[in-house]
């Protein structure tokens, strides 16, 4: 072999790489290195990037993400190995033998710049009307490498028209720098398959199938590809400027309610650690704004709960005393728009599966233009509603021509927890400088349950703390209400309640194993529909499926970036809060007694509440026509 | 009668498929033979493979217009194809390239309105000591001079 390659007439480039013979015996156990010159001992196939990142060695990275499966295209980790003759890309290269890494050397430093500048060649900056400036990885890079001219020249007119007819995500194609981040993300993370690179060298470009608009593929809206995205090529379509109007406008009476998820977020992106929790500031800051009421979502998510976990019971009872064959089990929840797009695409044989509940945004909008006008006597007309949420897909579901059960357009504008910060940071304000303030009644305080729903497993164990007590007359037991089987981000969870001494309506479900699963992230909603399809789940009762990793905690409309540990801590400042409620299950919340007694009058389930907070679902098919 | 046109294409598909497989690495022989018995690969027939195959059809249509033997547009019955490498340029590409242009009327990347021949640069396909040289279809002619070349063309009339 090494006579092969000392006769070998290619460039270095291209000379076969000869590469020490692995002990079979040490896999798994650590190997020593060397980093610029310093020992390391690290384990055994961990790349060079994982390596220097562990020990606190900076390496700059772009395509590098840590969700995505590795590519190593973008070429900005590239590192110094002896023995190799060209630079190596530090986040696809393992380490299986005892190493030489330079980091910092001259070699590296000019490839670093050059990429930089090759990279600023094809993408159009401009950086002021951006809406990632400040947060652009790839404007970061450019000032850490010290970037001052454009030595490989630069874009100065567009060349692609912005793909504009997704409700949800704008396409720039301009501002690509084609890290395939996205693509990996629709891909592998997300199994949905929307967004590939096509063409070829210099032709190349991330697009649709037959390069159509988005609003025409079967985008699921989740905006993960927004999240991963390090510059501005993907954004979600903001309405702050029509949102604006409506609050400058003395005429329109302007309602907003906040998600559980977006208040654990919106602190990072003011410069605050992931994970603190400013549910109080930004009511204050959403008065400051000009928002006539503010209202908590997690109060229709209690609303949610009594709704769907009657549905729940009402189709057990259906099937296991009445024997009907046309109700379906297990029942799947409809909180994430993702998800109900994703299955409408993929699985439209299936919709009747899901529970017809609307979503607590959807419902949130239909109980204010009607109940709250009603009750405060205001013309539902003049009422606009915005929604605060985590999430992207919100921004369709409240443009689905279904959702106008009130008469009007349920929801007006959905806005993502980032274009809320902008909007705070527009009126002038710093979120955590800001006092404490309260959300307005009659909708103002919601149970724990309703938090939960931010994270994945929190409908599942919201809706267990109501639907045991509901059977059984005691508390779910587990210590605190805490249901810790629900908790946690594994692809997909399952566990099972037993039921027993219940109450004697319920005597059907005495000795019932209640058997959940919770999916999160469309690729496990994908496996369990497949297991679903082959007849595998007959034993489950109530599957909970979030479109976005984490829940929507994750979603595709929280601050940039996004991360395993983020999502964590952002998990951890909601349990925390629930924790710290005084009311924690949502049949217990007075407010949801109250509007029962004088407006759902029919109970859950009942004929108002079916008219208003319940919907049906679109077969669309994956074909692209 | 479309619908006959998309049942006759999927039956072809699933033949394919039951020969090469249902796994993505049968992906490329499925297309090829796709392109050789139509001449493109329609946006129908990308997604019904990418449905036997359990891929996303974007994938297919990415390797689609990756290769330059690929189509997913509609072409002429003869695709030209002369070299723009660097040995058939300096062998005298550019007064070809003009010969062909004024024979067919069309410029590169163009069709024929009568569907017969598509025009296309290609990259080396090592004639470099013969050139200039190109492909019409299958067949490689090289040694091209604006003469020749037209009467190659017209052989395909």
């Amino acid at each position: 072999m090494d006579k092969i390659v000392k006769d070998n007439r290619a460039p270095v480039s291209q000379k076969p790489l000869v590469m020490a013979k692995v002990d079979k015996d040490s896999i798994g156990a650590t190997v020593g290195i060397e980093i610029n010159g310093n020992p390391y001992k690290v384990m055994l196939g961990t790349t060079i990037l994982e390596a220097c990142r562990e020990n606190n060695i900076h390496v700059p990275s772009l395509c590098y993400h840590e969700d995505l499966c590795l590519a190593g295209v973008c070429r900005v980790c590239v590192v110094e190995v002896e023995g190799m003759g060209t630079l190596q890309a530090a986040c696809t290269f393992p380490i299986i033998n005892k190493i030489k890494v330079h980091t910092t050397s001259e070699k590296v430093r000019k490839a670093r710049r050059h990429v930089l500048d090759l990279m600023l060649s094809e993408h159009y900056g401009e950086c002021y009307s951006c809406h990632r400036n400040g947060n652009c990885e790839l404007q970061k890079l450019a000032k850490e490498y010290g970037v001052d001219s454009y030595r490989f020249g630069h874009v100065e007119k567009r060349r692609y028209q912005v793909d504009r007819s997704s409700y949800s995500v704008v396409r720039d194609m301009d501002k690509c720098i084609l890290c395939k981040r996205c693509v990996r993300t629709c891909i592998d993370l997300q199994e949905v398959g929307v967004l590939e690179a096509i063409n070829r060298g210099d032709k190349t470009k991330v697009t649709t199938f037959m390069d159509k608009p988005l609003a025409e593929v079967i985008c699921i809206n989740c905006g993960q590809c927004i999240n991963r995205c390090p510059t501005a090529a993907l954004k979600a379509n903001d309405p702050s400027d029509e949102i604006w109007n409506v609050i400058d406008d003395p005429s329109k009476h302007v309602v907003i309610q906040t998600a559980p998820s977006p208040r654990a977020a919106i602190g990072e992106e003011f410069g605050l650690p992931a994970g603190t929790s400013m549910t109080y500031q930004m009511n204050t800051a959403l008065k400051m704004i000009g928002f006539d009421k503010v209202f908590d979502t997690d109060f229709t998510a209690d609303l949610t709960i009594m709704e769907e976990g009657t549905e729940l019971l009402m189709r057990l009872k259906k099937k296991l005393v009445d024997g009907d064959k046309n109700v379906m089990l297990p029942q799947l929840t409809s909180c994430s728009p993702g998800w109900i797009k994703y299955i409408e695409h993929f699985y439209p044989e299936y919709l009747d599966y899901l529970s017809t509940c609307k979503s607590p945004q959807q419902m949130f909008g239909s109980v204010i233009k009607t109940f709250y006008a009603q009750e405060h006597e205001i013309d539902p007309a003049n009422i606009v509603t915005v929604a605060v949420m985590p999430c992207s897909a919100k921004k369709f579901e409240c443009n689905r021509p279904e959702m106008d059960s009130s008469g009007f357009k349920d929801v007006d504008y959905g806005l993502t927890t980032r274009e809320l910060a902008q909007m705070i940071r527009e009126a002038g304000l710093y979120l955590p400088d800001l006092p404490a303030g309260n959300f307005d009644d009659p909708f103002g305080d919601a149970s724990g349950a309703g938090l939960i729903f931010g994270a994945t497993g929190g409908v599942m164990e919201a809706a267990l703390r109501t639907a045991y007590e509901l059977v059984t007359g005691r508390t779910v037991p587990f210590e605190n209400l805490d249901i810790l089987p629900c908790r946690g981000f594994n692809g997909v969870k399952q566990a099972s309640v037993k039921l027993e001494n219940v109450k004697p309506e319920w005597s059907f479900l005495e000795g019932v194993d209640l058997n959940f699963m919770i999916a999160h992230g469309t690729a496990n909603a994908k496996k369990v529909m497949e297991a679903l399809v082959k007849g595998e789940l007959s034993n489950i009762h109530f599957i909970e499926v979030m479109a976005c990793p984490g829940g929507c905690l994750g979603g595709g409309g929280q601050p940039i970036p996004t991360s395993p540990e983020i999502r964590k801590k952002r998990a951890e400042a909601i349990y925390q809060e629930d924790a710290g409620l005084p009311v924690r299950k949502s049949h217990e919340n007075p407010h949801i007694a109250y509007i029962y007694e004088k407006f759902l009058k029919d109970g859950p389930c009942g004929h108002l509440s079916h008219k208003l907070l319940h919907t049906h679902y679109v077969k669309r098919g994956k074909f692209i026509g | 009668m479309i619908d006959i046109k998309q049942n006759a294409m999927t039956e072809e598909i699933e033949m394919l498929v039951g020969k090469y497989g249902s796994t993505r690495d049968a992906l490329m022989p499925i297309i090829q033979n796709i392109q050789m018995n139509h001449g493109m690969i329609t946006d129908f027939a990308q997604q019904e493979v990418a449905r036997l195959l359990d891929i996303h059809p974007v994938e297919v249509y990415g390797v689609v217009t990756f290769y330059s033997f690929l189509s997913g547009i509609p072409k002429g019955k003869y695709i030209v194809r002369l070299c723009r490498t660097i040995s058939c340029d300096m062998a005298g590409k550019e007064a070809v390239a003009r010969a062909i242009e004024r024979e067919l009327g069309i410029k590169f990347g163009e069709t024929t309105r009568d569907s017969r021949f598509s025009l296309e640069y290609i990259n080396c396909m090592g004639m470099c000591d013969q050139g200039p040289s190109m492909l019409v279809n299958d067949l490689v002619f090289t040694k091209l001079t604006p003469h020749t070349v037209v009467d190659i063309l017209n052989r395909f009339k």
